[in-house]
């Protein structure tokens, strides 16, 4: 009676290591087909076979991915709105999601707190319609602070959510504290709440960042000039209308657009989880 | 991307004292219900920019549906009631393009959830190499929607794609009418599969050991462990990514535009891609927003149908 557990326990550890090693796979096909085509030179990608690793890796598809394409031109725009909407949005974000955190049964906190889940729900083409409109009324089409001033918005319920759950983790008697010792209710929360808060606003901006920069959509219906245009349309300059696409540059160039996010984003991925979480459970 | 809007409280007992609560011993009952008066030079950075930005348009948006709104027009828009539902009522183009919304919609989500939830039950356990699959799991979340896209469109490729070779076929992927869509609903599996995975397992990594423990000693299967401890656990968490999941699907855009288009052949059109060519192609601002406008009725109506299920299921907890 005692053998046969021990061969189940073990038959299951197999399937749970067949089931991993699937996952994996699966994840990872794609990217190394990604990589592998970004190496290869024009002979080996016009072969019949293509292999995994390139017999003859070159960097020579880089080199002609900024030939064909404006790449650098459209990372420089993509850096300037990315770099704006996040820093933009954590200083509007802030305070707000400060008074949101220590008002939080507040009518002004629960009408944000309804705007933030609504706001997930918006088709994009509802939104971006009559903001076209507007932004073309007010000459701030076809320009990057158009773009930026979407894109805050954009991140603004993330970000609320987020750094009101960091809010709500600084106690109020540090405050309170700093208030009695005779420093103004303002210079309290500079003083004591903002250092505190430093390592969430760091991180909602950087989420902010990537958010910016990885954004298709919107950029696609405002941004007309391709000396205005952002990294992921550049992208898709690449693919020629007849879907034909010189795919060794346009395997390089996908790889360089996507550095900036996976560096960023290793390095705040364990904080957003725990952020999303943090705002979830505290009511 | 979006936080999730779960509640875990009810099995959390550390967050029963929220120091934001008005009721604090101490005499804190009297502080006062709405924002201190100097608490609106806070809020207002934010909340004009909401106002203007996000609120007016949508609201905006909203009225368009009920216009005859063009691009190009000279002479002024009219207000032409539900004209443009009634059309679209007619347009069997959208309703095809809705059809394919949903099933879309549908077979990304729930085989994303299913295998996700197996995954985070998986990598919950003491394994080698679990450390691979969360690094792995980064470059999908991080990665631009655009190069999920050109990523699998290298993938697809009939002449130079790695599917072709490893399968020994010669199929064009992308561009036959039968595979078409699935197709692009593996890409939209595998595009959110590690996020949804990361949240289910920060989820269970709250669940308390000590009730799987017990649990198991009252000799309580796995599945009945799953049943009874796990799943009522993890349960608002589950619901809320799995909802997030679904409305994210319905307003998927840049994934299939940069895969196929919406093609061949209007296969893979999803609503939004519909909405996006009437309004910025054809111009027809009016006539798309009122499929916007459908669109959000529905996910409200699913979203309404789901947070009924919560609540009752939270009433049989």
């Amino acid at each position: 009676m005692s053998r046969r557990p021990t061969a189940r326990r073990r038959a299951a550890r197999t399937g749970q290591y067949l089931a991993l090693l699937g996952y994996l796979v699966f994840l990872a096909f794609p990217l190394l087909w990604l990589v592998s085509t970004a190496f290869k030179p024009p002979r080996e990608l016009a072969s019949l076979h293509p292999g995994w690793i390139p017999d003859h890796p070159t960097l020579g598809n880089f080199r002609q991915a900024f030939e064909e394409q404006p790449l650098l031109r459209s990372a420089g725009n993509s850096l300037i709105a990315s770099l704006a909407a996040a820093v933009i949005t954590v200083v509007i974000a802030t305070p707000m999601a400060y008074v949101m955190a220590r008002h939080h049964r507040s009518r002004l906190s629960r009408a944000a707190t309804g705007w933030i889940v609504v706001s997930q729900a918006f088709p994009f083409v509802l939104v971006i319609i009559p903001l076209f409109l507007v932004l073309k009324e007010v000459r701030l089409i076809d320009s990057l602070a158009g773009l930026i001033m979407v894109y805050v918005v954009w991140s603004l319920p993330f970000a609320l959510w987020m750094l009101a759950g960091y809010a709500r983790a600084v106690p109020r008697e540090l405050e309170e504290a700093a208030a009695v010792d005779g420093a103004g209710r303002l210079r309290a929360l500079v003083s004591v709440t903002v250092p505190l808060l430093t390592p969430g606003i760091v991180a909602t901006a950087l989420f902010a960042f990537i958010t910016a920069w990885n954004e298709f959509f919107f950029a696609l219906v405002l941004l007309k000039s391709p000396r205005k245009q952002t990294m992921p349309i550049i992208l898709t300059h690449f693919i020629g209308t007849e879907g034909v696409a010189d795919l060794g540059p346009l395997a390089a160039a996908s790889l360089l657009a996507t550095l900036p996010s996976l560096v960023l984003f290793a390095i705040i991925q364990r904080r957003i989880t725990s952020g999303t979480l943090a705002g979830a459970v505290k009511h | 991307m979006i936080p999730a809007t779960a509640d875990p409280a009810r099995s959390d007992p550390g967050s029963a004292d929220d120091p934001g609560s008005a009721k604090g011993p101490g005499g804190r009952v009297a502080r006062r219900q709405g924002p201190a008066p100097g608490a609106w030079f806070l809020v207002l950075p934010a909340l004009i920019p909401i106002l203007l930005l996000s609120v007016g348009p949508l609201l905006y948006g909203i009225a368009l549906a009920f216009t005859d709104s063009q691009a190009g027009r000279t002479d002024p828009t009219r207000w032409i009631g539900l004209l443009n539902f009634q059309d679209l009522l007619r347009d069997t183009l959208f309703w095809e393009s809705f059809r394919i919304g949903l099933v879309w919609a549908v077979a990304v989500s729930v085989p994303q959830f299913l295998l996700a939830l197996g995954l985070a039950l998986l990598l919950h356990q003491e394994l080698r190499f679990r450390w691979l699959s969360r690094a792995l799991a980064i470059v999908p979340w991080a990665m631009p929607e655009v190069v999920v896209g050109i990523m699998w469109r290298l993938v697809y490729h009939p002449d130079a794609g790695v599917l072709n070779e490893t399968l020994g076929t010669h199929r064009d992927w992308l561009g036959s009418l039968s595979t078409a869509l699935p197709a692009v609903v593996v890409v939209g599996i595998w595009a959110r599969l590690p996020q949804v995975t990361v949240t289910l397992l920060a989820g269970l990594s709250q669940v308390p050991r000590e009730l799987h423990e017990a649990a198991a000693m009252d000799g309580a299967g796995a599945w009945r462990r799953f049943r009874a401890v796990t799943w009522p656990a993890i349960r608002p968490i589950a619901l809320a990514i799995s909802a997030l999941s679904f409305i994210w699907n319905v307003n998927s855009f840049a994934l299939v535009y940069v895969l196929t288009g919406g093609g061949p052949g209007g296969r893979t059109r999803l609503p939004m891609l519909f909405a996006y060519e009437e309004a910025f192609r054809y111009g027809q601002f009016g006539y798309a927003a009122a499929m916007g406008c459908v669109l959000v009725a529905v996910v409200s109506i699913l979203l309404a149908v789901h947070l009924v299920a919560r609540l009752k299921g939270d009433d049989d907890a």
